[in-house]
């Protein structure tokens, strides 16, 4: 009898318990599995990344950048929430994302969006693989792996076709320039042997003058520079310059003439975006530097 | 001993540091070259590449060490003097942090502003300077006969704090390139590549050097007390006004030249006391010519102990002169 009464509890608890389960699990557990293979609101604050969105035709889903994206031309209408360094937990939570692209130093604004429930997908710039690994690996967190794999295909035969043009000419010596004081050659820093930079220099037939250097950047003093003696000196810029403002601050090298490039005239300015960010574009930016390398290799 | 032999000690021995420094310096760097070849005149100048690394790299460098070395450590003895607080340094009143906001913003937003070639980031780091010296000075004189040492101080470290958290938010506005120079900048660099902001910041160095030879004997009194100093007949508003003006004049243009780097403007000036006493007439010259020594020996530091990388010549001072002041301030005790 008791054992009756028993197993007969049992079986109420159990319908009831799956009862519960069939009235609240579906539409949640559905909606998170929906969260997990194809989110479509999406959080960037990573412009790379949000080139990369944009490229593998989830632009539509994207509903928040950051303060720095600029490309393509439909994130000027999107809203901005910050940052690196400053990203608004509160405007993105506001925007009710089911993805937030966040940089890996991020670590305390990741914690918030887990507390959050939040999925986040997590990004770190690295070497010029990686950046068609991330295509990749976004495509598939979007559902969009056959148009990832297509951009991907194109970064991939266009970065071929670099390497066939430059195939066979010297690797020329050079120093890729990221950041500068203003029309003088102060606070210069170059690209060090690892990073997305060295790697387009090296893709680009170009061989890095501080490759020995296992950072992504090297504060090029006056010294080194005139002591590894580049043949070519590359400036990215990820702003267009104006044409006097660009002759001014060539003119600004001539103070270390004994540097080959100086002395050649080899000072080359890029005033691209596409050679500063590690996204999509990433084969044209290498195919300015290969350019800037080897003018012969790249018929007008 | 009499005065003037003390000083001529001093100055022949700190002078022979100095020189011996100076001559030095330029000697080794972050790569080798041949000295022969440097100084081979049948060579172009514009071909050689170790003539180019000796002046065109190095002895620029060097040159900005020992100027910015010398007018820090200087600096420093007045405003101990002017305060009479042994822990004032040159930053205390907020020159340097009216400078790194100046310097900031010419980094951030690329100034391109320019003053008879001096490039923008000195010239905003100058005029920054000067706005926190104005704003400093304009409130310690507010409605007071004189000028009150107790508000200088502060309204300097108040103003510190006030700039710190602009230049905070002027780094929001940076991109990631742009942040990382405006931190490396307030480590310090003495690269300076050419010898254009030397000579700006001499004439400027000059003057204040003229007023801190006049200062020493008001300094000396003063130490003994506004009160006192008042009765042997020194007019010490003035005193303390040309103290504070030219003292900020020096250090407004060492940051300009080198960025805000630490420690010299305090380790010099008490290492100096501790060998040649504390009157001003011997403390001025020998700081003058102990912190050019030192930071040109500081400078090879950061260049050459890891060397292709380059360490922040800021950090060198401070892990070099916190642990030695910390061992002299026991040690004294």
């Amino acid at each position: 009898m008791a054992a009756r009464k028993k197993s007969l509890t049992v079986f109420i608890v159990a319908s009831l318990a799956s009862l519960a389960f069939l009235a609240i699990s579906p539409s949640q557990l559905g909606a998170r599995m929906a969260a997990q293979s194809k989110p479509s609101r999406i959080v960037s604050v990573i412009p790379a990344v949000t080139e990369m969105l944009f490229a593998i035709g989830a632009g539509p889903q994207v509903v928040g950048v950051g303060s720095f994206d600029e490309y393509p031309a439909e994130v000027r209408t999107l809203p901005r929430v910050g940052a690196l360094l400053d990203p608004d937990l509160e405007r993105i939570l506001a925007l009710r994302p089911d993805l937030v692209v966040v940089y890996e130093s991020q670590v305390d604004f990741r914690r918030q969006l887990e507390r959050a429930s939040v999925p986040t997908f997590v990004y770190k710039h690295a070497g010029l693989a990686d950046v068609t690994q991330t295509i990749a690996a976004i495509g598939s967190r979007t559902g969009r792996v056959t148009e990832a794999a297509s951009v991907v295909r194109a970064i991939e035969s266009k970065l071929k076709e670099i390497r066939t043009r430059v195939e066979g000419r010297p690797r020329a010596k050079a120093m890729i320039v990221f950041g500068r004081d203003a029309l003088a050659l102060r606070g210069i820093y170059a690209s060090g042997g690892v990073g997305f930079l060295n790697d387009m220099l090296e893709a680009a037939g170009g061989s890095n003058v501080f490759a020995d250097v296992a950072k992504q950047s090297v504060q090029a003093t006056t010294e080194l520079i005139l002591a590894r003696r580049p043949d070519v000196i590359i400036e990215l810029r990820p702003q267009q310059m104006a044409p006097q403002d660009l002759t001014n601050e060539l003119t600004a090298w001539q103070a270390l003439s004994a540097v080959p490039a100086v002395r050649s005239g080899r000072v080359v300015i890029l005033a691209d975006q596409r050679t500063v960010v590690p996204g999509p574009r990433v084969a044209e930016g290498t195919e300015l530097v290969a350019r800037a390398l080897h003018p012969g290799a790249f018929g007008k | 001993m009499n005065i003037r032999r003390r000083v001529a000690l001093s100055i022949a021995g700190f002078g022979s540091l100095a020189v011996l420094a100076i001559v030095l310096a330029p000697l080794v760097g972050s790569t080798s070259i041949s000295l022969r070849r440097a100084f081979d005149w049948s060579q172009p100048f514009d071909a050689n590449v170790d003539a180019q690394i000796f002046f065109v790299a190095r002895l620029p460098r060097t040159l900005a060490g020992a100027l910015v070395g010398a007018a820090l450590a200087t600096a420093g003895v007045i405003f101990q003097g002017l305060l009479r607080n042994p822990l004032a340094t040159p930053f205390t009143l907020g020159v340097s942090s009216g400078a790194a906001l100046g310097a900031m913003l010419a980094i951030t937003f690329d100034w391109t502003i320019g003053f008879g070639g001096i490039t923008a980031v000195p010239v905003a780091a100058f005029a920054g300077a000067g706005v926190a010296v104005a704003i400093v000075y304009a409130l310690a004189s507010a409605r007071h006969r004189g000028l009150s040492t107790d508000i200088l101080l502060l309204a300097g470290v108040t103003l510190n704090a006030f700039f710190s958290a602009l230049i905070l938010s002027v780094q929001y506005f940076a991109d990631f390139a742009d942040t990382y120079r405006t931190l490396r900048w307030l480590m310090g660099d003495l690269d300076v590549s050419s010898y254009q902001p030397i000579l700006s910041a001499v004439p400027l160095v000059v003057v204040a050097f003229a007023a801190f030879a006049w200062l020493a004997k008001p300094l000396n009194l003063l130490s003994m007390g506004v009160d006192s100093a008042e009765t042997r007949g020194l007019q010490v508003v003035q005193a303390q006004r040309r103290a504070f003006l030219s003292a900020s004049l020096a250090t407004g243009a060492a940051v300009s030249v080198g960025g805000p780097i630490g420690f010299i403007g305090i380790i010099v000036p008490h290492l100096v006391r501790l060998l040649v006493g504390s009157d001003h007439r011997v403390v001025l010259p020998a700081s003058a010519l102990f912190g050019a020594a030192f930071l040109v020996g500081c400078d090879v530091l950061a260049r050459t102990l890891i060397a292709p990388v380059e360490i922040p010549v800021g950090v060198i001072t401070a892990l070099i002169g916190g642990p030695f002041f910390l061992w002299l301030l026991v040690r004294k005790a």
